[in-house]
């Protein structure tokens, strides 16, 4: 029965792997993601969750737990952020690269040192290699909604790949706001459980997560990449379908929110979109051409897609919560990729906010969109937003 | 022999979905690691069977009444020698075999 | 029914793999898996069992089985249970076979964390005393004056300066249902020991001391011989904890010489009487505490 409850984004995200039914959870709590945890724990103990709930002792071992239980067949779940993410990396490309399709949630938390468990993008956006495939989320709903989408896109049978759900910590996971859940019946229809193929089986031994030498080892990663390829499609199909049977899409892999005739296009993704949504409507409300563009999913990264928004537009900020040292942000880097190799010659700013946990207010968004407009953004350049300046 | 048998045919023409083979499956021997092999007195044999237990590749196989070596897979260390204790089994080198 | 050359399995399920003349790891994870059976279910971290046998496409592992990540075994096996579980499966051993580094070492976490959880696993960790896979490098229980290439062994330092880590008592401080060790110099209390592991309504854990005749510098076909010397000399012993008590399966009245078993091996060069005076005394040392509290 759907209902639409108050709840958090943690419990959402809760609440909806309990939809989707995991045969096995293996999560380690780590702020801001532990409500996911307890909530689940509650729900095995209540008995309206019937899945194996293992208690581990890091979150390396839940991922590998996770692996493990992939392996043999098992759908799973889990959480982590931050350095719970990083102290998993290992296990990341393990899971890619062996085509196990665990679905984990991420709550975007800053990473060490300096210590803060604050939200900012850092820990997934640096794990955009690992082959995982990576939503970032606006709202509760949207993460309720994606958990039940990366099982359909993960676990299907030509994309086969683990996806990371990720939400703004704290921005998100600790905020209320009105979710409506999913009828279990048609959630249970919409990711029915599957055979996954090369699972280990007691009638059909397999060797599974082998070594591969010089001889066979590029053609399994091509292998992977054409997979990843796959999931572009596969992504917009599945958010189309969920539409179809729950009521609600977003776009697919981009969501662009008043773009078509936009001068100045911002960039951005996880729950500073809503923010920047804000924005857009206030600024058009005094005539100003301005656009969002909502990066849903970076990995595959929608260049193309990206492309044919911003092909109009005369300037571009990308607005990220996160910093490659000595540089600049990873996604502004992919975007000016896309844009450069598509011959666009529109100036692009980066924008590195919110590190840390630090807020990005309206104003600074609004500043963002003048500057662009005025031409006053700094070209090809990192402009760090809402910094002291006194210290 | 009941041991499991070598293809050198094997030729992969499709990949697997992701790094996994079905187990159980060779395409290649190791008697190319052998300098020595060993040879079974089948008249000294008294069947005590402690050489098949010691084998680290069991490679001496215990089905049929005397015991067979399996010369594809037997690595010529020379434990089960050791462990024969009526002297049933020498090591000769293997160029002379 | 006793477990032995005559009894046990003719079929092989570690078949073909590329292993070095007269390894010790291979032939515990070859016995092992004859207990086990065909419905096992191998979890192998990075170590030279699963670097000869799992090199597409060449398998010669014949049950099912998985690499897993260094430090992951104990939790890997976990996770295979609990997806096994979930699914219903039936008649089935989940077996991990890590070297002692992959165990004592980077495995400590998420073997503690098995036990813990109290997941009906085997844990077998094969102990050649050092990271073979990787070249003959120090670990946890490399024991006191062993050459490895980064403790060598000259005229400053004779070697390993630390003894070999608990294991078996680390594992038994958990609680777990039922731990062992082991030497492949007795197969057949190996092999006994396995069943009852298999046999056990939990976590189980065997250390079974497996000779390496490449890291150890022994003769290829010493490999049983000195597995039974380091017990006879006292170096290694055979115990067990069951229901929560300590029982020493061997209490030798008398050792062999140390010096023989140590003069055998090329990597136990250069020690001087100090350094056999110590090996001694701390054998003595333990021996004396375990048979006033491991035996009744």
């Amino acid at each position: 029965m759907s209902e639409k409850l108050f709840v958090s984004g943690d419990e959402a995200v809760a609440l909806a792997a309990k939809a989707a039914k995991p045969h096995v959870i293996a999560a380690y709590p780590i702020t801001p993601q532990t409500i996911i945890v307890e909530r689940l724990s509650d729900y095995v103990e209540d008995g309206s969750l019937n899945a194996q709930y293992m208690y581990v002792e890091s979150e390396h071992s839940a991922m590998a737990a996770c692996i493990g239980a992939s392996a043999i067949g098992a759908r799973t779940f889990t959480a982590t952020s931050s350095q719970g993410l990083l102290y998993m990396v290992e296990g990341l490309p393990y899971a890619s690269g062996s085509r196990f399709p665990i679905v984990m949630a991420n709550a975007n938390r800053s990473i060490a040192a300096p210590w803060s468990i604050y939200n900012d993008q850092r820990d997934s956006l640096s794990q955009l290699e690992c082959g995982w495939i990576q939503f970032y989320v606006e709202s509760a709903q949207e993460a309720y909604d994606m958990v039940i989408q990366a099982y359909k896109v993960g676990e299907d049978p030509d994309v086969m790949l683990p996806v990371m759900v990720n939400l703004d910590g704290f921005v998100l996971t600790h905020t209320y706001e009105l979710v409506q859940t999913a009828d279990q019946e048609k959630v249970d229809a919409f990711i029915p459980y599957q055979k996954f193929a090369n699972r280990m089986d007691l009638d059909n031994p397999m060797s599974t997560s082998i070594t591969a030498g010089p001889p066979f080892n590029m053609e399994f990663r091509h292998q992977q990449h054409v997979a990843t390829v796959n999931a572009e499609k596969k992504i917009e199909e599945v958010d189309k379908a969920f539409g179809e049977v729950f009521g609600r899409t977003y776009g697919g892999m981009i969501e662009a929110y008043k773009c078509e005739d936009a001068e100045v296009i911002l960039v951005t993704l996880g729950s500073v979109a809503g923010t920047t949504r804000c924005v857009v409507d206030e600024l058009r409300a005094e005539g100003k051409k301005v656009g969002l563009l909502k990066i849903r999913c970076m990995c595959p990264f929608p260049a193309a897609k990206i492309v044919d928004v911003l092909k109009n537009a005369k300037a571009v900020g990308v607005l990220e919560k996160d910093i490659t040292f000595g540089y600049e942000g990873v996604v502004y880097t992919e975007v000016n990729s896309a844009m450069k190799k598509a011959g666009l010659e529109i100036p692009t700013s980066n924008y590195v906010g919110g590190l840390g946990g630090r807020s990005i207010y309206k104003t600074d968004i609004e500043n963002m969109f003048n500057e662009l407009l005025t031409g006053t953004a700094v070209n090809g350049g990192v402009e760090f937003v809402n910094l002291r300046r006194d210290i | 022999m009941d041991r499991p048998k070598v293809d050198f045919d094997f030729k992969v023409t499709k990949l697997p979905m992701g790094p996994a083979c079905e187990a159980g499956q060779l395409h290649d021997v190791s008697s190319g690691m052998r300098t020595f092999r060993p040879v079974i007195d089948q008249e000294k044999c008294v069947h005590c069977l402690r050489c098949f237990l010691v084998c680290p590749d069991g490679a001496i196989d215990k089905s049929e009444p005397q015991l067979e070596i399996d010369y594809d897979y037997c690595k010529g260390c020379g434990v089960c020698k050791r462990a024969c204790k009526v002297g049933a089994i020498s090591m000769i080198l293997e160029v002379e075999a | 029914m006793a477990l032995n050359a005559r009894t046990i399995t003719n079929k092989e399920y570690f078949y073909g793999h590329k292993a070095c003349p007269g390894c010790g790891a291979a032939l515990a994870m070859r016995l092992a898996l004859k207990v086990t059976g065909e419905r096992t279910i191998a979890l192998i971290p990075p170590n030279c069992m699963s670097t000869v046998a799992f090199i597409y496409p060449n398998m010669p592992l014949f049950t099912n089985g998985m690499v897993t990540e260094f430090a992951s075994t104990g939790s890997t096996m976990s996770g295979v249970l609990a997806g096994a579980k979930a699914l219903g499966l039936k008649d089935y051993h989940i077996v991990g076979f890590a070297g002692d580094g992959g165990t004592v070492d980077i495995g400590m976490a998420s073997l503690s964390g098995m036990i813990d959880r109290n997941d009906k696993c085997i844990y077998i960790c094969y102990d050649n005393e050092a990271y073979m896979n990787t070249g003959v490098q120090k670990s946890g229980v490399t024991p006191y004056g062993m050459k490895t290439t980064n403790t060598p062994s000259g005229k400053n330092v004779h070697g390993s300066q630390t003894s070999k880590k608990r294991m078996f008592e680390i594992v038994a401080a958990h609680g777990i249902p039922y731990a062992a060790t082991a030497s492949l110099g007795y197969p057949e209390d190996y092999m006994a020991k396995v069943e009852k592991a298999m046999n056990t309504d939990g976590a189980s854990y065997i250390h079974v001391l497996a000779p390496c005749p490449t890291g150890w510098g022994t003769d290829t076909d010493m490999t049983i011989d000195i597995g039974k010397e380091a017990v006879d000399c006292g170096l290694w012993y055979l115990a067990e904890y069951e229901n929560g008590e300590y029982k020493l399966n061997r209490n030798p009245k008398e050792f062999t010489p140390v010096e023989d078993y140590l003069k055998k091996q090329s990597r136990f060069p250069n020690l001087d009487e100090h350094d056999i005076e110590r090996i001694v005394r701390e054998r003595d040392e333990f021996w004396a505490r375990v048979r006033r509290d491991w035996v009744k």
